[in-house]
């Protein structure tokens, strides 16, 4: 399982930017924002947790195509469903892998586009942690994603399609959770949803996944 | 003698092209009547006018677009489990039906709540989850139609209505918390229609029944086609084998 | 002692029956060669019986955990170099080292050397170095000499005997004769699926569709 987890990340540092690529792409989302909305702070700072929300959704979304279609290509993935190990094991392994390359540096680096959009001091904090809280889950529903489209020929669209309205629940309390943290209401509901929404999607949305792979596989 | 021997192709066969003509029928006559009762033998409402009798429509789609759902994650479920080919088929059959019935109440919506609110679109919960069904809908059409094998594309479509379901049903939740307070509570709610007059809510469970039936009608037929479709298949098939 | 026993399976591609009533045994220290055109159905009799797809009909009874596959595909990692592709495996596969099987692949002057830099054959001896890392006693081997020249065959060759002689045992689907005399040889001709009418098994695609 660890060599599993060595293997894809190490394949994503060679891959070249599997690190920056979703990090790049955030930056740019949060830069472009201001050019359509205009300058002004404060406007900034009331839609500051939509965006950054919606821009580390999309930053997400970027990568999953890739999660098992190499894979798929090359044979590794008829392999590892024959291999000793879970296929449950190897999709959460997946999943963990994605989440590491995208949605950690994603957590690490919010604080700083928070900076660019003007985010209330109060928010910052609750920036990385529903980021930290929420992300799991993004990785997770969409290598379930990435598992019902993995043997289609351009499954990049309708991945898309198929994920983000899976994505909404945890959207909306992740950056409610920053809105209400940033404007010093009570957290406590969104925070207690979106830790779990990620518990129970990282616990089952897995079994799905294997299901899936085992149908595609087949 | 159990049901699932209508799980059987050639029986489900028999039996809806036996039942087709009645379920048209009454679903003609159901439909027809209630809304012609509803659109011009009720009386306009002191407030809203006659605006109010886009009920007739909205309402019947708005149930039918989560029934509908409901019945595909039962047959997904029937297919996941028991392999019967003929509630995938179903399943299949009802989405598109289920997504117009989304539409159908969305615009309605708009319409009625035009003059009502004086807004074509609003956040409110209500809407805001209609809107995300509707997307459910969408994906889940996609995924049936981007699969070439028909088995494959049951399995994966019958998950993803598993999974879909448990976060449609979130959203709905997430979507009454994220619009707390913003909004005056004037949404539709089927509660508040248990309290309008007989005089309204008599055609208005008519029309419920048009819908219902209008739904089963389009789902016999697609089905049927569906089933065809199969056949036709398995007999090109069958000649590349011999 | 038998390592796979097969009793009148039936296997579909696809929703299609394409092989029926197929029956054979393979005990330790053997191998069976598949014969037969292409689209008879090798392919997806060795995915069966490998487990990534359900049969038709039929039983398939081995020992639990003794089979490694190895498919057309190889499934190595283009930016990792041969060492790391094969320690990945020998420790999915929880054995050891992977020294020796490099050795006897004959890919040690290549193991620092990135798996995308390699030729077509020399990957396949990679693909088979991944098989010997397995540790496990029966192969089941899809066109295993794809891409290999004479002295890569006599070389592959070579190793399933050996692994023959240390009590293990290969499936394969070739076409080439390998010069292994220890291997029987099952022409899947006979086995061909026939149509319903002609009193072949109905697949899973038209289920009671008559």
């Amino acid at each position: 399982m660890i060599a599993l987890l060595i293997r894809d990340l190490r394949l994503a540092v060679r891959a070249g930017g599997g690190f920056g690529l979703g990090l790049a792409f955030f930056l740019i989302v949060t830069t472009l924002v201001p050019f359509g909305v205009g300058p002004e702070g404060g406007t900034l700072a009331r839609i500051a947790p939509g965006i950054l929300w919606v821009g580390a959704l999309l930053a997400c979304l970027l990568s999953l195509d890739r999660i098992f279609a190499l894979d798929f290509e090359d044979g590794s993935l008829d392999l590892l469903a024959t291999a000793p190990i879970p296929l449950e094991g190897v999709v959460t392994i997946k999943a963990l892998a994605h989440w590491i390359t995208t949605g950690l540096p994603l957590v690490l680096a919010a604080p700083v586009f928070g900076v660019l959009l003007h985010l209330p001091a109060a928010g910052y904090v609750w920036l990385v942690v529903s980021l930290a809280l929420g992300t799991p889950a993004l990785s997770v529903l969409g290598t379930f994603g990435a598992a019902l489209t993995v043997g289609l020929k351009r499954g990049g669209l309708l991945l898309s399609l198929l994920v983000l309205p899976l994505y909404v629940p945890t959207l909306i309390f992740g950056a409610e959770l920053v809105r209400r943290g940033a404007s010093g209401m009570q957290t406590d509901t969104a925070l207690l949803m979106l830790a779990g929404i990620t518990a129970a999607a990282v616990a089952l949305v897995p079994f799905a996944s294997a299901a899936a792979i085992r149908v595609n596989l087949r | 003698m159990s049901i699932w021997e209508y799980a059987n192709p050639k029986k489900f066969m028999q039996t809806s092209s036996w039942a087709l003509p009645w379920v048209t029928g009454l679903a003609v006559v159901a439909l027809f009547g209630g809304l012609i009762w509803g659109f011009f033998f009720t009386p306009d409402d002191y407030k809203q006018g006659s605006t109010v009798k886009i009920i007739y429509i909205h309402v019947p789609s708005a149930m039918m677009a989560i029934n509908i759902w409901v019945m595909m994650l039962v047959t997904s479920l029937i297919w996941l489990v028991r392999r019967h080919h003929v509630s995938a088929l179903a399943a299949k059959a009802a989405a598109p039906v289920g997504m117009v019935m989304t539409l159908i109440a969305l615009f309605t919506g708009a319409i009625w709540g035009q003059p009502m609110w004086g807004t074509w679109w609003e956040w409110d919960p209500r809407l805001t989850s209609f809107l995300i069904l509707f997307l459910f809908y969408l994906g889940y059409m996609a995924l049936w139609e981007a699969i070439d094998n028909p088995d494959t594309a049951a399995d994966l479509t019958g998950v993803l209505c598993l999974v879909g379901s448990v976060f449609a049903l979130l959203s709905r939740y997430a979507v009454n918390f994220w619009n707390q307070g913003l909004h005056q509570g004037a949404s539709l709610s089927l509660d508040e229609k248990e309290n309008v007059a007989d005089v309204f809510w008599y055609p208005l469970l008519l029309c419920i029944a048009g819908f219902i039936l209008l739904f089963v009608t389009l789902v016999l037929i697609r089905t049927r086609t569906e089933i065809r479709a199969r056949r036709l298949a398995a007999l090109e098939s069958r000649e590349r084998m011999a | 002692m038998n390592v796979l026993s097969v009793l009148d399976l039936a296997v579909s591609r696809g929703g299609q029956p394409v092989l029926e009533g197929v029956n054979f045994t393979l005990q330790s220290g053997r191998a069976l060669v598949l014969r037969g055109p292409n689209g008879i159905g090798k392919t997806t009799l060795l995915r069966t019986l490998a487990g990534l797809q359900p049969a038709l009909q039929g039983s398939i009874s081995a020992p639990p955990d003794s089979m490694a596959y190895a498919a057309h595909a190889d499934g190595l990692k283009a930016t990792l170099t041969v060492t790391e592709n094969l320690r990945f495996w020998a420790s999915i596969y929880g054995t050891g080292d992977v020294i020796p099987v490099l050795r006897a692949m004959n890919l040690d002057a290549l193991a620092g050397r990135a798996a995308m830099s390699l030729s077509a054959g020399q990957k396949r001896r990679l693909g088979l170095a991944r098989l010997l890392v397995t540790g496990r006693p029966f192969w089941v081997l899809d066109e295993p000499t794809v891409s290999l020249d004479a002295a890569s065959v006599a070389l592959f060759a070579a190793a399933v005997r050996k692994h023959l002689a240390a009590g293990g045992a290969a499936l394969m689907a070739t076409h080439i004769d390998l010069g292994i005399d220890e291997a029987e040889i099952l022409d899947l001709g006979p086995f061909k699926a026939r149509t319903p009418e002609a009193g072949g098994i109905v697949g899973g695609f038209d289920e009671a569709f008559t």
